[in-house]
This record gives structure tokens, C-alpha cells and sequence, in this order.
């Protein structure tokens, strides 16, 4: 199972991981982040296939998957 | 946090300037990547000009110039110059790199001198406020062409290639993987290389040229815009036309000459020729 993280610090609510990630594993929450927009909540963690498509297109570098 | 900011990014300088969802940050890793793929880091410097996209490099815990619009490749020729040792990465934008810079392109790529031109092609210039970039499409409405843009745009490649530039690729923003390995073999290659990659910019372009400011469907229209050139394919319309017949850009390497003489190879063969001591 991969453990995924999201830095409050560095992300600013783009969206970009909603979309690029093959098994939806990030979805919309109500939790804010250090720039004021809403930021993404990791649901399902264990159908991550690692494919670290995410850490290459977060433009802000806060997505972390560790195996 | 990504993995490798640890090494290559200055911390405390984070967050970045840039926009949410902009392309400059996965150019950025993309960055990161190639030079963590070749082990190079303390080999490279990087040189900038002005723009959004030239804020890349400046986070970087690497040695960079930020140097004055447009001459971010007149500057990285004089240090390629003084240290023919260092792996020299260029960071423009397409009104940096064509624009104002573009007489300094052109020289630089007729040398064939040994650097690494990573062009981010956002199709406006987003830092001034969308003004019209010799990129823009035809028919796109900017703050200085408020009824549609009539000029073609300007195919960056195409021009290179015709001048002698020795590796070009043109990558998107929606392609980290390959874009990483063009950098990698750009910083490879001795020669002169250049790699356009189209970026999204929500903001400026978002509203004025693509009509939507979703980061992620802008990187999706990228995909299915774009089509993948093969060197050898027998489409006449591909690396050199900036659309094929169904409206679809050309993506992929271009051009990837290896025995092109480098302009520094050619200063030292002319020296050793005129009987001249280093």
C-alpha cells in the first residue's frame, strides 16, 4: 500500500492531480490550504498502482508517494 | 513534498510565484529529473531572461544568471565561452526566446553552440498581462489584438532546424516522462539543443487564447492537439509545419544530429590550425 502525501505548505489547489490520477484516488475536501484554496484529501490509498504520474504533474511539488 | 526538492530546490524560498496550476512547475521537476537521471548536478549552471518561465532555474540550488529580456542566450554563450566545462541550461519563454531575443536565437543555433535551450511556450506573454506573443494563434483575442490576432504564429523548431541547430523536440506539458528524457539527452547532446515546450497558462492564455481556465483541460486539449512525429515518417507534414492536415501539432523529436561540428570544437581546430597556444 502507498502512502501519499499532500504538503499544506506547497499546494495551491490547482486540481491538476484530480484529473491525472488513473484510479481517482484524489477527490475535492473542504480543507484549506496555506494559500487559502481548497486542497485535494487522498481517498483509497491502497489502489495506488504507483505510477507517480502525480508527482511529476503537481506544478507545485507537494504530492509525495512513498511505497 | 516531492522527493526531489530536498536537493534541488531552495526551501525557503518556496512557495514558487507562480500561478496555481502553471506549467512552469512540472518543467521545473521535469528539470529536476533529467539532472538527477545524469547525475550532473554540480556540472550544470543555468542562465534566464525575463518572464514567468524564467523563474524556473531561480529556485534552483544550482548557480543561475537572471539576465535582462531577451538575452538570457547572448549570456549563456559568453559563459559557455569562459567555461567550456559547464553544462549550460537556458530557460526562456516565447517572447523572450522570439521576440525580443529572437536575433540572439538565431546566432546561437547557427554556431551550434553547446547549450541547452528549454523554450515554454505559453502562446502570451503572461507576466505583462496577455499582450499578443509571436506565438499566439491566429484569431485569438489578447489585450493588443482585441479583434482576433491576424500573424501567423512563429514555429520555433522549424526555425532552429533550418539554422542548424543540432537536437530539437517539442514536448507538452502533459507528457512529464518524455519531456524529462528530452532535457536529459538535450543536456546530453553536444550541440546546440533546443526543446519548445507548450505550457498552460490558466490566467493570461487561459482566458484569451483557450476560452477555459481549468489547468487540467487546458493539458488535456494539449493531448488531443497534438500528435506524435516520428523521424524517417514519411509525413510531409510533420516536424516542419506547424499543423498537420486535421489541425494536429507535431510532438516528439525532430531532429537529433550527433557528428554536427560544435562551435567550440571549431574554435579550438581553428587555433591549433593557426598555430596558436592555449
Amino acid at each position: 500500500m502507498a502512502n501519499i502525501t499532500i504538503d499544506k505548505a506547497c499546494c495551491k489547489g490547482c486540481n491538476i492531480c484530480l484529473s491525472v490520477c488513473p484510479k481517482n484516488i484524489f477527490v475535492k475536501s473542504r480543507q484549506r490550504n496555506n494559500y487559502g484554496t481548497a486542497m485535494p484529501a487522498v481517498e483509497n490509498p491502497d489502489q495506488c498502482i504507483t505510477c507517480r504520474m502525480c508527482e511529476r504533474l503537481c506544478p507545485d511539488g507537494a504530492i509525495d508517494v512513498e511505497k | 513534498m516531492n522527493k526531489l526538492y530536498e536537493k534541488y530546490i531552495k526551501k525557503e524560498s518556496l512557495p514558487t510565484l507562480f500561478c496555481p496550476g502553471c506549467g512552469n512547475g512540472i518543467i521545473q521537476i521535469a528539470a529536476m529529473e533529467a539532472m538527477e537521471k545524469l547525475n550532473c548536478k554540480d556540472d550544470v549552471a543555468c542562465v534566464s531572461g525575463i518572464g514567468c518561465s524564467s523563474w524556473i532555474p531561480c529556485y534552483y540550488k544550482l548557480d543561475v544568471i537572471h539576465t535582462m529580456h531577451g538575452r538570457a542566450i547572448a549570456f549563456a554563450e559568453g559563459l559557455k565561452l569562459s567555461r567550456p566545462d559547464k553544462k549550460i541550461m537556458v530557460f526562456t519563454g516565447d517572447g523572450d526566446c522570439m521576440a525580443i531575443g529572437g536575433n540572439h536565437l538565431l546566432h546561437a543555433a547557427q554556431r551550434n553552440i553547446d547549450l541547452t535551450v528549454v523554450m515554454v511556450n505559453n502562446y502570451i506573454y503572461g507576466m505583462t498581462g496577455g499582450q499578443k506573443s509571436p506565438t499566439t494563434p491566429v484569431g485569438a483575442k489578447t489585450k493588443t489584438s482585441p479583434y482576433g490576432c491576424i500573424d501567423e504564429p512563429m514555429n520555433a523548431c522549424k526555425l532552429v532546424m533550418s539554422l542548424g541547430a543540432s537536437y530539437v523536440a517539442r514536448w507538452t506539458t502533459a507528457h512529464p516522462i518524455q519531456l524529462a528524457k528530452a532535457i536529459a539527452e538535450g543536456l546530453d547532446h553536444k550541440g546546440f539543443s533546443f526543446i519548445e515546450v507548450l505550457s498552460q497558462c490558466p490566467v493570461q492564455a487561459g482566458k484569451n487564447v483557450w476560452g477555459e481556465k481549468e489547468p487540467a483541460k487546458i493539458m488535456e486539449k494539449y493531448k488531443e492537439s497534438t500528435y506524435l512525429y516520428k523521424i524517417g515518417s514519411d509525413d510531409p507534414t510533420g516536424a516542419v509545419a506547424e499543423k498537420n492536415a486535421e489541425g494536429k501539432i507535431p510532438i516528439g523529436l525532430f531532429k537529433h544530429e550527433q557528428n554536427a561540428k560544435e562551435y567550440l570544437e571549431r574554435v579550438e581546430e581553428k587555433l591549433a590550425q593557426s598555430g596558436i597556444a592555449r
